[in-house]
């Protein structure tokens, strides 16, 4: 989810009242949204970077809200405002409108972005006032945008630029990088294209964004009918068009490689705004294959009543939705409702999605709580029902319960137990963060001794289990790998107890009711093992089939693990009991 | 042990008194070391209730060392009167007496003498009283005799700083009969035997008392994890609601299951290198059901179903990507579609607990693994007054009144449910939470490096308690 961080007071002058923090809490969790944090600037930088770092910081207190993934026009304080204060509001009803006095502003898309960034629309704000906040918060949609729906540029990269100091009609187009040369946003001097990658090498924010284009023959750049470069998207803008306090009239722009998400994301820089000024010019744009006007709104028809288990009137959930922003009116047949879904709520995809609303709207604990009467009998799955069994059996035999991580180092199932990793048959991790998470487990022994080295000042001896999965690779699995249910434990002494783990094995093979024995009973043979000490280990087989080893630790073994004591150790394989 | 000797007197004497006895006098009286009898006081006590002794601290007044001498010798001033013959006795002899310069200014100040200093061959002293009365000495000897009561506060101060008397403090035992007393001691016995009950013994026996204040030994046992147990409780839960248990154990899922079919779009960012593990090997899943594939690439890229979809170059690629599973839902997802192959459907209400992971930021409440518990009911025209109902009766059962906070839930999207097969008609309402986070909240612990992993203390998991989630 991501979180949207916004000044209380603004937010609270914008909804016209105050709140505390616990109604306000309570006033998010019915919009579907999370109260996360209560913070300020001052604090931010104080835990992250230290007191004296903080110090002079703002102390303006800021709420930081997470809000759903899909809800693009909950991304700033203007949203956010709307989207709590619907039941207040006539809920707004944006309009396309063509500028009275000239031709409407057209962008005109050539097919050299087809192979690096295809897709592009664009739209005008005219007749604006910013005021210092109205400003850094259409900077930080942009910001918000741009990490979100636009997968950090990748899928969809905004431009806005001062109108007034560029001309159209606009051209999109890709050149080579040696043939794009302007001067990009706060800079002093021109570049060409080739110079600007080199040069945001080094820049801390820019630097993540290189990648989407760098490789390519072709870079997408936009210029006006006078040869201005507006911006090289998704890099940097030009500097000659840049916005700014005065700025009367702002033209956007939106290249993508997802054309759907273009669409939304202009939609969302358009309608958040527009608010503030009287009038929005929202024109044509040519793309390539012709013309992109915004569709009218679109309408949805469904059928609400079996969706909320409450006989309510078709009539009050109209008014719930209308009273939601969703303009609707009961059909004909008076069991339908139509809905007008306005461009701020493309996460509307589905009927389904109204009538969340409509629930939302009525209130999710307002809705009577009913049984339903789905008559079902219960089972247990078997191989869980044994691993609970077996638990419970082992603890009555002096034993206790670790509890040890699936995912671990390669070193920790391999180099430590003096194996090879190709036998291991591990399953690998290809983006772990740490060492820690190279791979799953294919033992739970690393896990258990792991646990008797964080633990060496505990009292002996210590006897520790397990029953719970590895993961081993399986080509006969539709993913290629499969779980294994093992069952392990450690006796870890002064002297090795090779007898007592036996005595613990004889017990499990009591307890799942297996004779000594060969042919259908269980017995051990003396196996080579390179974690175990040599000539101190066995192999267990029950009803003919090699279930797991036993055995005392090798040297090295307790060594890596960093023990000083000896340890013996059981491991089997629980599924063949089932 | 005592002497027995002693211990038999100390409780004849006991005995014969009405009230009580002090040690300090019976030590007196005996004429042996009052710690002698403090030790008979112990033993005796440790018998039980042979007698009681009350400790008490009393104060008296002794005679210093220089006070001895007067008494015995008489003070300094008295005994420079009676050395002094009637032809007097120059001043520099005198002054060589042990006791010539004290005496000589009391005896001056009392006019007991007089000093001739112009006298021929020097200064010379005279007697000028021939009886004296010597009251130091007189008030010595009475506090010697133990009766320093007669004295005045002010006298007995007076003769302190002249550091001839000093206050002393005895601790002494006040010593009556016990409940249990007798003049005869029988050893206790300190435990039950065979042969005691076995001869009848016992009955004749006296046994020591235990001490209820001490901790009994600690027990060698063995112990179950508290988040396992806290598991247990919450599989009982869903087994007393007629949830069926799912099949969890398969750690490694593809993104279809995982995110695909449960209609998350490619571009999600949990799907993203920052939320999820994804694997080098085994990298792809490649078996599908084909057509199933086909109608939630659809549902994706073009919509159906009433949707509108999310209009996007669905790719199989990203489809076959295999992870770690960052929910169970997967599983979920892989039920549902099985329970949409069946010939009829069938309503089910399913349940599982197991591991999930995401390769998220580490910090006190997030591990890169965490147990996932989900409920999952479907049938026809299940309605959100029913999901709200289940989750009432859930959460009470886990004596949890303010359960929103802990989990998610709600009902299956349609785009996720038509494509598999369902029936129309039929809603799959599910909610989940983490195992952790209400086990964190059960056992007061604020990191969760403290209950999972193998870091944790030990001794953690032998205190734990049993895991009764409603009470």
């Amino acid at each position: 989810m991501p979180t949207v961080s916004v000044k209380r007071d603004l937010l609270f002058h914008a909804l016209g009242r105050t709140y505390t923090d616990e109604e306000f809490d309570e006033l998010c969790f019915e919009f579907g949204l999370e109260l996360d944090e209560i913070t300020s600037e001052k604090d931010i930088i104080s835990r992250e970077q230290g007191d004296t770092k903080a110090e002079g910081a703002s102390d303006v207190i800021l709420y930081k809200i997470d809000v759903p993934a899909n809800r693009y026009d909950l991304l700033c304080l203007e949203g956010l405002v709307r989207g709590l204060q619907v039941f207040k509001m006539e809920a707004p009803r944006y309009r396309r409108v063509s500028p009275a006095s000239s031709e409407p502003q057209r962008l005109v898309i050539t097919k050299e972005t087809t192979a690096v960034r295809p897709h592009a629309v664009a739209a005008v704000l005219r007749n604006i006032t910013f005021t210092q906040e109205r400003y850094d918060s259409f900077i930080e949609l942009q910001e918000k945008l741009h990490q979100n729906v636009c997968r950090k540029r990748t899928l969809v990269a905004i431009g806005t630029h001062d109108l007034d100091t560029i001309s159209g009609p606009f051209t999109y187009t890709a050149k080579p990088p040696g043939d794009i040369r302007f001067k990009p946003l706060n800079q002093a001097k021109e570049y060409t294209a080739q110079e600007l990658m080199s040069l945001y090498k080094t820049d801390s924010h820019l630097r993540h964004y290189l990648h989407i284009i760098e490789d390519e023959a072709v870079y997408p750049v936009i210029y006006d009918s006078n040869g201005i470069v507006l911006s090289m998207p998704p890099i940097i803008n030009g500097d000659h068009s840049k916005i700014s306090l005065n700025t009367k009239n702002v033209f956007i722009e939106c290249t993508a490689t997802d054309l759907t998400k273009a669409k939304i994301v202009l939609d969302m820089m358009v309608t958040m705004f527009c608010e503030y000024f009287c009038f929005l010019l929202w024109e044509n744009i040519l793309e390539p294959t012709g013309q992109y006007v915004h569709s009218d709104y679109p309408h949805s028809i469904c059928n609400p009543q079996p969706f909320f288990g409450i006989s309510e009137s078709t009539e009050h959930i109209a008014q719930l939705l209308t009273k939601m922003c969703l303009r609707s009116e009961v059909m004909s047949d008076g069991e339908q409702i139509e809905v007008e879904i306005p461009p701020t709520r493309s996460d509307v995809i589905h009927a389904c999605d109204i009538m969340e609303d409509a629930a939302m709207a009525y209130g999710f604990n307002n809705i009577p709580r009913t049984t339903p009467r789905t008559y079902t009998i219960a089972n247990q799955l078997p191989l869980n029902k044994l691993s609970e069994l077996l638990r419970q059996d082992l603890a009555a035999a002096g034993f206790t319960e670790a509890l040890t991580f699936a995912l671990c180092s390669q070193e920790d199932i391999a180099d430590k137990l003096l194996k090879n990793i190709s036998e291991t048959r591990a399953c690998r991790i290809s983006n772990p963060k740490t060492a820690e998470f190279q791979v799953a487990r294919t033992t739970l022994l690393s896990g258990l001794l792991k646990t008797v080295a964080a633990n060496r000042k505990m009292p002996l001896p210590l006897r520790l289990f397990e029953i719970s999965d590895v993961v081993l690779k399986d080509e006969s699995k539709d993913v290629g790998a499969r779980n294994n249910r093992r069952l392990c434990a450690v006796y870890y002494n002064k002297s090795p107890g090779f007898e007592v783990i036996h005595g613990l094995m004889d017990r499990v093979m009591q307890l799942l009711e297996i004779k000594p024995g060969q042919g259908n009973g269980y017995h051990i043979q003396a196996a080579d093992d390179s974690t175990f000490f040599p000539g101190r280990c066995a192999e267990i087989f029950a009803c003919g089939k090699s279930i797991g080893r036993l055995g005392v630790l090798h040297p090295d073994v307790i060594n890596r693990f960093e023990l000083t004591m000896p340890c013996s150790a059981l491991d089997i394989d629980i599924e063949h009991f089932l | 042990m005592a002497d027995t000797g002693l211990v038999e007197t100390l409780l004849q004497r006991v005995e014969k008194v009405d009230g009580g006895l002090d040690s300090q006098d019976v030590a007196t009286s005996l004429g042996v070391d009052h710690q002698a009898i403090v030790g008979a006081v112990k033993s005796l006590q440790a018998l039980g209730d042979v007698i009681s002794a009350e400790q008490r601290s009393s104060k008296h007044w002794e005679l210093t060392g220089e006070g001895c001498e007067i008494a015995e010798q008489g003070s300094h001033e008295a005994r420079v009167v009676s050395s002094i013959p009637e032809e007097g006795m120059p001043q520099s002899q005198l002054m060589k007496l042990a006791f010539g310069k004290v005496g000589f200014s009391k005896a001056m100040s009392n006019k007991w003498i007089r000093l001739d200093k112009g006298h021929e061959g020097g200064p010379r002293i005279f007697k000028t009283v021939e009886r004296l009365e010597d009251l130091v000495r007189d008030k010595l000897l009475l506090v010697q005799k133990g009766q320093a009561s007669e004295l005045e506060e002010k006298e007995k101060n007076e003769l302190k700083k002249r550091k001839l008397l000093s206050e002393v403090t005895v601790k002494s035992y006040w010593i009556t009969k016990g409940s249990c007393f007798s003049t005869t001691i029988t050893k206790q016995e300190t435990e039950l035997t065979t042969e005691m009950i076995a001869s009848g013994s016992w009955k004749e026996k006296k046994f020591k008392p235990y001490n209820f204040e001490a901790m009994g030994v600690a027990l060698d046992c063995g112990h179950l994890h508290p988040l396992m147990k806290v598991r247990t409780q919450f599989r009982q839960i869903f087994l007393e609601m007629g949830f069926t248990e799912m099949p969890t154990n398969n750690f490694i899922e593809s993104s279809f299951w995982n995110f695909d079919s449960l209609f998350q779009p490619q571009q999600h960012p949990a799907r993203d290198q920052h939320d999820t593990f994804f694997l080098s090997d085994p990298a792809q899943a490649h078996e599908f059901p084909q057509d199933y594939l086909e109608r939630v690439r659809k549902v994706h890229s073009e919509g159906g179903f009433g949707s509108q979809g999310y209009k996007y170059d669905w790719k199989i690629e990203e489809a076959q990507k295999n992870i770690l599973r960052t929910h169970t839902t997967a599983v979920s997802a892989r039920m549902l579609y099985k329970l949409a192959q069946q010939e009829k459907f069938t309503p089910v209400k399913y349940f599982s607990i197991d591991r999930v992971f995401r390769n998220e930021t580490l910090d006190a409440t997030h591990l890169a693994e965490f147990h996932q518990i989900e409920g999952v009911v479907a049938d026809f025209g299940l309605t959100l007054g029913d999901l709200m109902g289940i989750l009432h009766q859930f959460f009470n059962k886990l004596g949890l009144k303010k359960w929103v906070e802990v989990g998610n839930s709600g009902m299956f999207r349609p785009e996720m449910l038509l494509p598999m097969g369902l029936p129309e008609g039929v809603t799959v309402i599910a909610w989940g939470l983490s195992l952790e986070r209400p086990t964190m909240i059960k056992y007061g612990i604020n990191n969760i490096r403290e209950l999972v992993g193998h870091k944790v203390n030990l001794q953690m998991v032998y205190d734990s308690p049993v895991c009764r989630l409603d009470s």
